[in-house]
């Protein structure tokens, strides 16, 4: 064989120039295909108002809290939606914490604030069924007490979407058939009919929202 | 069992993979030998001849097993240098504002070293989130030349094998060089450059942009600890953390070059994602059709290879063989996650969770039950580890699926080249086994299987179950192990016991509550890849100047059949018995029993 010393001259001079290829000239010509075939996706599916004011991505779910706002699944990113760091609970089928939840109490026993405080299933079931007037009995959609993967997922499952309307519907005194009519069009439906599970895009609808005069 | 649209999710994505195993398979066929012509040549040949004079490679010259090894091991050597270089030092590198536009700072030694292995290795084990710590250069070369150069050199290794399968009496199983070069030129770069922009198309990003800052359509209000000037938390004087409320009005979103890495990421079977959730991200993975994409990509060009195994040895249904047993060990492994993710967990269903929905806890909507449980499947049986939900939060025989997919020493497809090299090892000792049975000689495909082939076959599969075993066992007694841990009980066991499976098996996935880039698990693990990775090639090649040199014997009608039902049966007891019991007691102190405890409603 050639010298150890004359290979290891070729592993390098090759690695250089996979280096030139791979990491310079493929990334650069997906880049350059990309910005001229799919602009807007590929730089973000941003959502922009008129004025300019970047308001989000199509695909990256944002916090609401409020009832006029469609309401999206529970986040895991950083402290809640933050897009620099997305992720899951990463906790287990018998964690006590994801179930039950974990809540800093004081010595008389009152809930204070604490960075380690967590809702489990439990409270986001307590709460969805509060803020939307089910009854103790109705089973909560997974999605709404769930949180995704991500911790970005822009949708909500069209059961959860549906028991929201009545809600954000008389917030904004909208009829509710108005609502459902904006769920729909808002609605990413199964990839060639048939892969993936539908979803409605919160982020979407919301704006579709504020786009409709108030009722009031 | 009873949602139609999954079965036909299912179906069609076995038919895809079944449509495209063979003109991949025949294309693989034809890079892989030297001369051989394909139809990309008027493109890339001068590309690849201008290469070997850059680099001095002679084309015409083969290599015996030890110079092959040897070219293999230098070439790893450089690329793992440079990555962990470059990550050391990604905030000193030129042209920051382009290619460092967040200014992160650099890598700490033991993170880089684990980074460095995990990608050299085609493991792509992250104990970092990719945003909040990469810089465009890093993910672009640091990453991404791995993600090229791993996968090229695991399908050269399983191209070398398989020639030392077919040739008899020869002393040289190809040139190490001229595979890795031609597999990059006309088999990785050319679908990745077509790929690429189908993911673009599905909303993926690609650009050397900022992170982009969003006014949040809702302002709100949450509660943080209080931070110095210097960023340390504050805290009481007895120790209470000090809240403060902050308003939350923007939101900041990652941008990048991501779509050029993601598809080599699939492609290669590498897996390292470009953000912290990996494919879960909607922009790693923005809609079901790309995470079908995705899936496909990951299984194609190992199922390719098991037909270049047929074409190759001159015995195409001993690869349709090899194939079938493989699909048999997905397909059983897809319906178990699936029905376990479908059935979901009790414990929350009696807190009012719809029983329907199954197991959504870290899953994404857009891709429900059915498309997690399948890529999780897909993707611990490719030695891929991307992920599009977090295995850490699947039902305990959910996530024990993956965690027996890695056991198996990825050999269920498996990684590119990895998976078909790690196969045929298990296929050399169900001969021997088959032999032994009968009372004759053991024999494959003309060659008898000696004292020395089988030595090399245990070398390779003692290393891989010991190395899990040991690696799993320290951490599990150790403080600096369980101080990693998110989870407590059986499941916290499952997050040790993956770890190590995934890492020895180089596929890179992870029970991700675990939280690594701390000294010890750090470099356990990065040892834990380089064991898994180079421990089990070297002696494959070996393997494969042992069975080159052999003499041919005239077949008989004694001689075992290296397809048909009796050899499938025969390849997945083998598998199942020797790679893959080894794990039983270990499994059954992971998700065995937490699937019990699950069910009686104990919490941890």
């Amino acid at each position: 064989m050639k010298s150890l010393l004359a290979e290891f001259k070729t592993s390098l001079l090759l690695t250089l120039v996979l280096v030139v290829l791979l990491c310079g000239a493929y990334p650069l010509a997906v880049w350059a295909g990309a910005q001229v075939l799919f602009p807007a996706k590929a730089n973000g599916s941003l959502l922009v108002d008129p004025d300019g004011t970047v308001r989000g991505s199509a695909l990256l779910a944002q916090n609401f809290s409020s009832d006029k706002y469609f309401q999206p699944r529970p986040s895991a990113a950083g402290t809640g939606f933050d897009a620099t760091n997305s992720g899951g609970t990463n906790l287990g089928p018998t964690s006590a914490k994801l179930a039950n939840g974990n809540h800093a109490k004081d010595a008389s026993g009152k809930d204070v604030n604490d960075p380690g405080n967590f809702d489990g299933i439990k409270d986001l079931v307590a709460a969805y069924r509060a803020s939307n007037g089910l009854k103790d009995t109705v089973p909560v959609p997974a999605d709404a007490v769930t949180r995704s993967g991500s911790g970005l997922d822009p949708h909500i499952s069209l059961a959860n979407a549906e028991l929201q309307a009545p809600r954000v519907a008389r917030a904004r005194g909208l009829s509710l058939a108005q609502v459902r009519a904006l769920i729909g069009q808002n609605t990413a439906g199964r990839d060639l009919g048939f892969l993936g599970e539908p979803g409605v895009d919160v982020l979407l609808l919301n704006l579709a929202l504020d786009r409709v005069p108030s009722g009031k | 069992m009873n949602n139609l649209n999954s079965w036909t999710q299912l179906a069609l994505f076995v038919g895809a993979l079944l449509l495209i195993t063979k003109p991949l398979g025949l294309h693989l066929v034809q890079v892989l030998d030297a001369q051989g012509r394909t139809w990309l040549d008027r493109v890339v040949r001068p590309l690849e001849r201008a290469t070997y004079r850059v680099c001095g490679i002679d084309s015409e010259r083969e290599q015996g097993w030890q110079d092959y090894t040897i070219s293999m091991l230098l070439f790893s050597l450089a690329g793992m240098l440079l990555t962990y270089f470059i990550l050391r030092y990604q905030d000193l590198l030129p042209f920051q504002s382009l290619f460092n536009p967040q200014k992160l700072p650099g890598v700490n030694p033991h993170l880089a070293f684990n980074t460095a292995a995990s990608f050299t290795t085609n493991t792509n084990w992250q104990f970092y989130g990719g945003e909040s710590t990469l810089s465009y250069f890093s993910q672009m070369v640091g990453l991404t030349l791995h993600n090229f150069t791993s996968a090229a050199t695991g399908i050269a290794i399983a191209a070398a094998l398989v020639r030392g399968i077919a040739r008899h009496t020869a002393q040289t199983i190809g040139n190490f060089w001229v595979d890795v070069v031609r597999i990059t030129y006309y088999v990785l770069a050319p679908i990745c450059l077509v790929f690429a922009l189908v993911l673009v198309s599905q909303g993926m990003i690609q650009n050397f942009k900022p992170y982009t800052v969003a006014k949040t359509l809702e302002p709100y209000t949450t509660s943080v600890q209080k931070t110095d000037d210097a960023g340390k938390p504050v805290a009481t004087a007895d120790g209470k953390p000090v809240m403060v409320d902050q308003v939350v009005d923007t939101q900041t979103i990652v941008q990048g070059p991501m779509a050029s890495q993601i598809a080599i990421k699939m492609l290669g079977t590498n897996g390292g994602g470009y953000v912290n959730a990996n494919a879960a991200h909607p922009f790693e993975n923005p809609t079901p059709l790309s995470n079908f994409l995705q899936m496909l990509s990951i299984f194609a060009i190992p199922s390719a290879l098991t037909w270049y195994l047929g074409r190759t040895v001159k015995n195409q249904r001993h690869g349709w063989a090899v194939w079938g047993a493989m699909f048999i060990l997905f397909l059983t492994g897809v319906l178990v996650a699936w029905q376990s993710e479908a059935a979901g967990n009790p414990i929350h269903q009696t807190l009012g969770v719809a029983a329907a929905d199954g197991n959504m806890e870290g899953k994404e909507v857009r891709f429900g039950i059915f498309s997690s449980a399948l890529f999780a499947t897909v993707t611990t049986d490719a030695s891929c580890g991307a992920v599009n939900a977090m295995h850490d939060s699947f039902t305990p025989l959910g996530g024990l699926v993956p965690m027996f997919n890695m056991q198996t020493g990825e050999v269920i497809f498996g990684g590119v080249g990895a998976g078909l090299y790690g196969m045929l090892v298990f296929v050399v000792l169900a001969v021997f086994i088959a032999g032994l049975m009968v009372g004759r000689t053991p024999e494959y495909l003309g060659k008898k299987i000696e004292a020395y082939d089988v030595k090399l076959v245990m070398i390779v599969l003692m290393v891989l179950s010991t190395t899990i075993l040991s690696f799993t066992a320290w951490a599990a007694v150790a403080d600096w192990g369980k101080a990693a841990l998110n989870n407590s009980g059986p499941h916290g066991f499952s997050e040790i016991l993956y770890a190590f499976s995934s890492c020895v098996g180089n596929n890179g996935s992870a029970f991700a509550g675990l939280s690594g880039n701390e000294m010890h698990w750090d470099t356990t693990t990065g040892l834990a890849m380089l064991i898994g990775r180079f421990l089990m090639i070297v002696p494959i090649l070996a393997l494969a100047g042992n069975l080159a040199g052999k003499k041919l014997i005239p077949a008989s009608a004694g001689t075992f059949q290296c397809e048909g039902f009796t050899f499938v049966a025969l390849l997945i007891g083998t598998v199942l018995l020797v790679g893959a019991l080894t794990f039983l007691p270990a499994l059954a102190m992971g998700p065995v029993v937490e699937h019990y405890l699950m069910h009686a409603g104990t919490l941890f």
